[in-house]
C-alpha cells in the first residue's frame, strides 16, 4: 500500500478543466499514446508488444471479476479476414457502482484512446460501447467525444494514416443490471432479450454475431493509455502488488463527502472512509461496508480494520473487490433491511433462464421480506442458507452468486441482528 | 393522438442506425428508443410498426420491449418519476423520497397522474449511488441529493412546462473547482 496516497495525484481523472473536450485532451497529453503506437506499428509496438506490455503491467479488469486484461487480449485468435469486436462494458448496474459515469463525464477521450490501441492490439476492427439506458445524459457526452475524435481522424478509416480502421458505435441498453454480464450484454447488441450464455464456447471464440470478441469495463480501458504511455515498469509501481495501478473508488452511504475518488489500489478501507469521504455522517460509529458493489460481502466494522483494497486482502477477509464501491454504514443500520433490499434487486434483475436463480432469488427475497417485518422464525435462517446452498454454482451466469453472497454472508456475520428479529415473534412464549 | 408511422426522414434515421450493425435485427433496442422517443411508448401498435419496420416477427420485438423495464410497454405520464429506492439511495431515504412523491401527487408508484402529466416509479440502482438519494426524470434527467424542497422544485418547474438541468457532479478530490 503506497503509504504518500495524500499526495497522490489522479491520472484517470486528472483536475483539469474541461479536460472532456478534445482540444484540451490533446494540449495535455491525449491521443499521444495512440500516436506512439501507430508510428512503431511495424517493429517497437506491435499488436503481440502492446498486448504483452498491458499484460506485463498487471492491468486487472475493473467490471467486477478482475481478470488480467492483457491476458484476455491473449485468448483473441488469430486474425482470419472477418470482422473481430471488442464490446466496452458500461452497463454499471451492479448497485453501489458509479465510477464509469465519471469517466464519460470528465474524461472520455482516455476510454476512447484506450479502447482504440486495445483495439489494435487484438486486430479488432468495430468498438462498440454499450452503455446503460438510465446513463443516456452521459452517452450523449461520449457520443460528442467520439463524434471529435473521428472528425480528428482518430477513430475511423486509415487512423492518422496508418492503414488501421477502427470503427466506433454505442449502443444504449434500456434497464437490465444483467446486461451487464459478458454473454448477456452481447445478446442485447445482437437485439434480444438479455438472456446469458452458456460457456464454452468463450466470447473470443464466438462472440457477437458468432465472431471472436472481447469484453472490456470502461475503466479498465481507460487505464490501457496510461501504460502505453509511462510503460508497464511504471504502472507497476502504482498501488498494491498484484493489483496495480489506480482505482476509481465509489463511496457510498452513511459518509459525509460520498462520491468518485480515484486513489492507488491498496487504499486502506478505514483511510477511505475516514479520511477520504471524510468519515461517518453524524459523527456515527462503522458498522458494516460492502466494499465492492452489492454482490460483494459485506464486512464487519472490526473486520475493516487494516484491510486493504486490493484482490487478495479481501480475499483473506472473505469478500472481494468486485467494482470498488464502496457501500457504507452506520451503527444505526438495519442489516436485516439492506439485506432485504438488496435481495429485492436481484429478483428483479434475474432473468428467469435458470430455475435455481429464477425461484431462488424470489424465495430469498420473501423470506428476508416475512423477517424484516418481524414475521421470522428461527428456522428461516436455516431456511435462507439452503436456498444459497441450492444457487450457488448452480448456474448459467454469476447473478445466482452474486445473489446469494450477501445473504449467506451476512448472516454468518451479522447474525445476532438477524436472530434479534426472528425471536420477536412464534417462539416468544417458548 | 399521433398516426402511428415512421415518416420519411424517420425511415433515413433508421436506415442510419441499421448501418452500425451487421445484421437488421440488432438494430431492434435502437429503433425502439427511437420510436419511445417520437410517440412517448412503444406499446403492441409501434411494436407492431418497428417489426414491420425491421422485418422482424412481431412476438420477437415484444420479447425485448417486455424484456428491457426502461421500454413502456403501456402509455405513462409525461414525466415519469423513477425514484432510486436501492441499496445506497435507501441507506440515504429513498423510500422516505417516494413516499413524499406519492402524497405530493396523491398516486402510488406504478400509477399515473388524472391529467397525465406524471407517472412515479420505484426503481433500481441508477448508478449514481454517491448522490443519494436521486432520481430521474423519463429516463433522461437526473435529480441528485433529493430533499423534500428539490422534490417541489422539480415538480414545479415540470409543471410549468420547464425544463430541469443536469447537474454536473464536481469531484470532491479536486482543489480546483472543475466546472
Ligand atoms: C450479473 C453480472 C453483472 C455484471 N455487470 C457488469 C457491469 O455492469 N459492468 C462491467 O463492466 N462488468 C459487469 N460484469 C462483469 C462482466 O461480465 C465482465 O466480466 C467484464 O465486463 C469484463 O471486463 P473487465 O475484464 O475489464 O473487468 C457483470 C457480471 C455479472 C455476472
Ligand atoms: S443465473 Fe440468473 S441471471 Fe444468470 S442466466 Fe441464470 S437465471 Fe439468468
Ligand atoms: S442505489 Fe440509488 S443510484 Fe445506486
Amino acid at each position: 500500500m503506497s503509504k504518500d496516497w495524500k499526495s497522490y495525484k489522479p491520472l484517470l481523472l486528472p483536475d483539469i478543466k474541461d479536460l472532456s473536450s478534445i482540444d484540451v485532451y490533446e494540449k495535455n497529453g491525449g491521443y499521444e499514446a495512440l500516436k506512439t503506437i501507430l508510428k512503431h506499428k511495424k517493429k517497437e509496438w506491435t499488436p503481440e508488444n502492446v498486448t504483452n506490455e498491458v499484460k506485463s503491467a498487471g492491468l486487472r479488469g475493473r467490471g467486477g471479476a478482475g481478470f488480467s486484461a492483457g491476458m484476455k487480449w491473449s485468448f483473441m485468435p488469430k486474425p482470419d479476414g472477418g470482422p473481430r469486436y471488442l464490446a466496452a462494458n458500461g452497463d454499471e448496474s451492479e448497485p453501489g457502482t458509479f465510477k464509469d459515469r465519471q469517466i464519460f463525464e470528465d474524461n472520455p477521450h482516455l476510454f476512447i484512446e484506450g479502447a482504440i490501441i486495445a483495439a489494435y492490439a487484438m486486430s479488432i476492427d468495430v468498438v462498440y460501447v454499450y452503455i446503460r439506458g438510465e446513463y443516456r445524459p452521459y452517452l450523449k457526452m461520449l457520443q460528442k467525444a467520439i463524434d471529435d475524435a473521428y472528425e480528428k481522424g482518430y477513430i475511423g478509416k486509415n487512423i492518422l494514416g496508418s492503414g488501421i480502421d477502427v470503427e466506433m458505435y454505442t449502443h444504449m441498453g434500456a434497464g437490465a443490471y444483467i446486461c451487464g454480464e459478458e454473454s448477456s450484454l452481447m445478446e442485447s447488441l445482437e437485439g434480444k432479450r438479455g438472456y446469458p450464455r452458456v460457456k464454452p464456447p468463450f466470447p473470443a471464440q464466438k462472440g457477437l454475431w458468432g465472431r471472436p470478441t472481447t469484453i472490456n469495463n470502461i475503466e479498465t480501458l481507460a487505464n490501457v493509455p496510461l501504460i502505453m504511455k509511462n510503460g508497464a515498469e511504471w504502472y507497476k509501481q502504482i498501488g498494491a502488488e498484484g493489483h496495480a495501478g489506480p482505482v476509481l473508488y465509489g463511496i457510498s452511504g452513511h459518509v459525509n463527502r460520498p462520491g468518485v475518488y480515484e486513489y492507488p489500489s491498496g487504499m486502506l478501507i478505514t483511510d477511505l472512509i475516514n479520511e477520504v469521504a471524510g468519515g461517518i455522517r453524524g459523527g456515527k460509529k462503522l458498522k458494516a461496508v460492502i466494499p465492492g458493489g452489492s454482490s460483494t460481502p459485506p464486512l464487519t466494522a472490526e473486520a475493516v480494520e487494516g484491510i486493504a483494497m486490493d484482490a487478495d486482502s479481501l480475499r483473506e477477509v472473505g469478500t472481494m473487490m468486485g467494482t470498488a464501491g464502496l457501500v457504507v454504514m452506520d451503527e444505526d443500520t438495519d442489516i436485516v433491511d439492506v439485506v432485504w433490499r438488496i435481495s429485492h434487486f436481484y429478483h428483479h434483475e434475474s432473468c428467469g433462464q435458470c430455475t435455481p436463480c429464477r425461484d431462488g432469488t424470489g424465495w430469498l427475497q420473501k423470506t428476508l421480506e416475512k423477517i424484516n417485518r418481524g414475521d421470522g422464525e428461527m428456522r428461516d435462517l436455516d431456511l435462507l442458507l439452503n436456498i444459497c446452498n441450492q444457487m450457488e454454482g448452480r448456474t448459467i451466469c454469476a447473478l445466482a452468486d452474486a445473489a446469494a453472497w450477501p445473504v449467506r454472508y451476512s448472516i454468518d456475520r451479522f447474525r445476532a441482528d438477524f436472530e434479534a428479529k426472528c425471536k420477536k415473534t412464534v417462539y416468544a412464549l417458548a | 393522438m399521433k398516426n402511428i408511422v415512421f415518416d420519411k426522414d424517420d425511415l433515413l434515421e433508421i436506415e442510419k442506425i441499421k448501418a452500425k450493425y451487421p445484421d437488421t435485427k440488432s438494430a431492434v433496442m435502437p429503433v425502439l428508443w427511437y420510436a419511445q422517443d417520437k410517440f412517448g411508448d412503444t406499446n403492441t401498435e409501434i411494436q407492431k410498426l418497428v417489426a414491420d419496420t425491421l422485418d422482424l416477427p412481431p412476438s420477437h420485438v415484444y420479447g425485448v420491449v417486455t424484456f428491457y423495464t426502461q421500454y413502456y410497454d403501456q402509455p405513462k405520464g409525461k414525466f415519469v418519476l423513477d425514484v432510486c429506492t436501492c441499496l445506497s439511495c435507501h441507506l440515504c431515504g429513498g423510500y422516505d423520497m417516494l413516499h413524499y412523491a406519492e402524497e405530493k401527487l396523491g398516486i402510488k408508484a406504478g400509477e399515473t397522474t388524472e391529467d397525465g402529466l406524471f407517472s412515479i416509479q420505484s426503481v433500481e440502482c441508477l448508478g449514481a449511488c454517491g448522490y443519494a438519494p436521486m432520481m430521474q426524470i423519463t429516463n433522461d434527467k437526473v435529480v441528485n441529493h433529493l430533499t423534500k424542497e428539490k422534490m417541489d422544485q422539480v415538480i414545479e418547474t415540470l409543471k410549468s412546462g420547464n425544463d430541469i438541468e443536469l447537474e454536473p457532479i464536481t469531484i470532491p478530490q479536486h482543489q480546483n473547482v472543475s466546472k
